[in-house]
């Protein structure tokens, strides 16, 4: 299975920061979600996060509550998940799912790392446990050679940034703003200095998340970031065109031209 | 109660907040374990330091009314033959225990130099108790409630504007309480340095299921003593409501080294746990991480919360205390589910035995309360000793008990349908 850090590599020797792309699995349906992440690989996603949809996601804005639950109201399971890892992974783009905690808990943490291994994914990213509260994740994830992405804030002090970064695997995934996932019309003045925070710690990959919808907002974080996340943006996308799977296809890849030229523009 | 709050716990958390190890501990995002520990330190801070205590119990004395009163409830007593003390926490000021941590929670907060407060609130009774803080100390509140709650509980909305507080509906997942909660902790994220969180009851991440305890605990310190100077005994058993427990381990945590004391919770059955429309969650839920603790939790296979049901929505959370956990897992407390319809006899007899209306929550430590009273009387006769932490007033559950029992007509035909209290002729 390829590591995240396959792809920062690879975006680093083109001299431009990596495109991270996130829907939940199960939305609009399991296949309809396979079908728009292998759509954003191929106008230009380098990695696939698949949200692991969950009850009471306390990070989430609207947008994308709204489309977990929509998956969940319609069924979607833990081991659906697991099926949209695979299938998107096989387009050989590395995938990490994004989930809250309990729903890893519940399926057994050394059960969900060998699955998820044997599916093909790369890790996880884990927005509601640090590493200081994340030990059986850790465990697990080490056992079976997979990323750990965690996450740090603009309020995480420099200690903490340190035993983040230190505890990460993949890449950082720096919060770019003090607030939950959504679309922002203004970038964010914190991100920069979090990142440079992070990279004076180690030199893993930092990638900024929060709040990036466009080109032009790509272009600016990619001036300073290893890799730039993009999450709402796309499942409005989806959320704009119900019921209407071609157009919101097109739709997503024309976002995801859009925000592959942004890192491209956005060299350093 | 100075003396009492600064004595160590012996079943207390340890200093990440896991409870025995396994149980409480801070599932959370990144960008608010600063704050969380920014708000650890100032606790700690605050209950080390003797000006705060006092203020704190000034506070509590001169406005909210405690120490509250340890009552000996005579009629009821007779009727299950063991002595029931009711500790009166439904005449504290809003009308139940919640005062005390929200008074606590506020002056910390203006300890902090933080402006604004936030909580989430179920059927309306921590907002009202936050807005009343709120309106105290001088603080901005905003107060997140589900939309469906909002409709439900007209009255307790307009009471929380009248106190100067904001009142936001919550549309998204289920619109209850859990999803307040959900929605108070997005506000934080983003409000961090400027607003304090106040949480509802002994749940969360650490350090809230600690810190409420603390705050709520004087109604065991007080009822401790209460019972020796009236009594000359300890009880044999207290009891308590839990929902998410913080009037529960307000109570309990006075008793957990007085290893002869019985410690009853009684969990909101709902329907009854087989049907599954309950809110038990220690005696039907299983282990998992609900709002950042490890506790259990009513959930599905896959580990999504599922939708709990109580008839009295104080009560009716997926989630539950830490803490109470830990204490079930280790036997030192034992966590009993009581129905609906046990919870709204025993608010009927309350009432025509003491004059006392309870709320529904309380109603459920009745019923379960004077099963143990009556074991006990039998046990170890009349002067068995049952201490049951009334923990607030029925007037809000007005609107379901005029449904429950058919009243409010007084020139209606129909006799008002009340169960016949235990011991009385059918």
């Amino acid at each position: 299975m390829p590591s995240t850090s396959t792809a920062f590599a690879k975006a680093r020797a083109e001299g431009r920061s990596a495109l991270i792309g996130y829907l939940p699995a199960g939305f609009p349906s399991v296949e309809g979600s396979i079908t728009a992440m292998r759509a954003m690989v191929e106008a230009g996603c380098d990695v696939i996060e698949i949200g692991l949809p969950y009850s009471d996601p306390v990070m989430d804005g609207p947008t994308i509550q709204a489309a977990a639950q929509q998956a969940l109201e319609a069924g979607v399971r833990t081991k659906d998940v697991l099926r949209v890892v695979e299938a998107v992974a096989a387009t050989g783009v590395p995938t990490l799912v994004m989930t809250y905690w309990n729903p890893v808990e519940r399926y057994g943490v050394e059960r969900w790392a060998a699955d998820l291994a044997a599916a093909g994914g790369a890790g996880m990213i884990t927005p509601d446990i640090t590493p200081d509260h994340g030990s059986a994740w850790v465990a697990a994830a080490d056992a079976h050679d997979l990323d750990k992405v965690f996450l740090v804030a603009p309020s995480s002090t420099d200690e903490r940034v340190a035993m983040t970064a230190s505890a990460s695997r993949g890449f950082v995934y720096a919060a770019a703003v003090m607030g939950v996932t959504g679309a922002r019309d203004a970038s964010s003045d914190l991100a920069g200095p979090l990142v440079r925070r992070v990279r004076a710690s180690g030199d893993i990959p930092v990638a900024v998340g929060i709040g990036v919808s466009n080109g032009d907002q790509a272009a600016e974080v990619a001036s300073f970031a290893d890799g730039v996340i993009v999450g709402s943006a796309f499942v409005r996308t989806l959320l704009d065109h119900p019921g209407d799977e071609t157009a919101g296809i097109a739709a997503l890849r024309a976002l995801t031209t859009d925000l592959a030229e942004g890192v491209r523009r956005g060299a350093r | 109660m100075s003396q009492q709050t600064q004595q160590p716990v012996k079943y207390d958390a340890d200093d990440r907040g896991y409870f025995g190890e396994t149980w409480g501990g801070r599932f959370m995002p990144e960008a608010l374990v600063a704050a969380l520990d920014e708000l650890t330190v100032a606790w700690q801070d605050a209950m080390a330091d003797a000006a705060f205590v006092s203020e704190f119990e000034r506070v509590l004395r001169d406005y909210a009314g405690t120490p509250s009163r340890l009552y000996h409830a005579e009629r009821l007593s007779a009727q299950v033959g063991a002595r029931v003390l009711l500790k009166r926490e439904d005449l504290n000021h809003t009308g139940a225990h919640k005062i005390r941590n929200v008074m606590g929670q506020a002056l910390l907060t203006k300890r902090m130099g933080k402006s604004r407060v936030i909580a989430e609130t179920g059927a309306g009774q921590h907002g009202v108790a936050s807005a009343t803080a709120a309106a105290y100390f001088d603080l901005d509140c905003t107060v997140y409630m589900g939309a469906v709650d909002t409709r439900r509980q007209a009255l307790n909305v307009a009471r929380m504007q009248l106190l100067g507080a904001k009142v936001v509906p919550v549309e998204s997942g289920s619109a209850t309480l859990k999803d307040a909660i959900n929605e108070a902790m997005r506000d934080w994220v983003a409000s961090v340095d400027h607003t304090a969180y106040l949480f509802g009851t002994a749940a969360g991440p650490h350090p809230f299921p600690s810190m409420v305890r603390d705050f709520c605990r004087g109604i065991g310190d007080e009822a401790r003593q209460q019972c020796l100077d009236q009594y000359g005994v300890l009880p044999d058993a207290v009891a308590a409501c839990v929902g998410g427990g913080s009037n529960a381990i307000g109570l309990f945590t006075a008793f957990l080294e007085d290893e002869g004391v019985e410690i009853h919770g009684f969990e909101p059955g709902g329907d009854g746990v087989e049907t599954g429309r309950h809110a038990a969650t220690i005696h039907a839920g299983e282990a998992g991480v609900l709002h950042g603790a490890r506790t259990y939790v009513l959930q599905d296979e896959d580990g999504q919360t599922v939708e709990s049901h109580s008839i009295s929505a104080g009560l009716d959370y997926p989630g539950v205390g830490p803490q109470h956990s830990w204490l079930a897992a280790l036997g030192r407390a034992t966590y009993t589910p009581v129905t609906d319809a046990q919870a709204m006899e025993a608010m009927a007899l309350l009432s025509r035995t003491e004059g006392i209306i309870p709320a529904i929550e309380t109603a459920h430590a009745v019923y379960g309360a004077l099963d143990v009273a009556r074991r006990l009387g039998e046990e170890k006769g009349p002067a068995a000793t049952v201490i049951i932490n009334l923990s607030g007033r029925g007037d809000k559950d007005m609107g379901t008990a005029i449904e429950w029992f058919g009243l409010g007509d007084a020139d209606g035909e129909a006799e008002p349908v009340i169960a016949t209290a235990p011991g009385e002729e059918a």
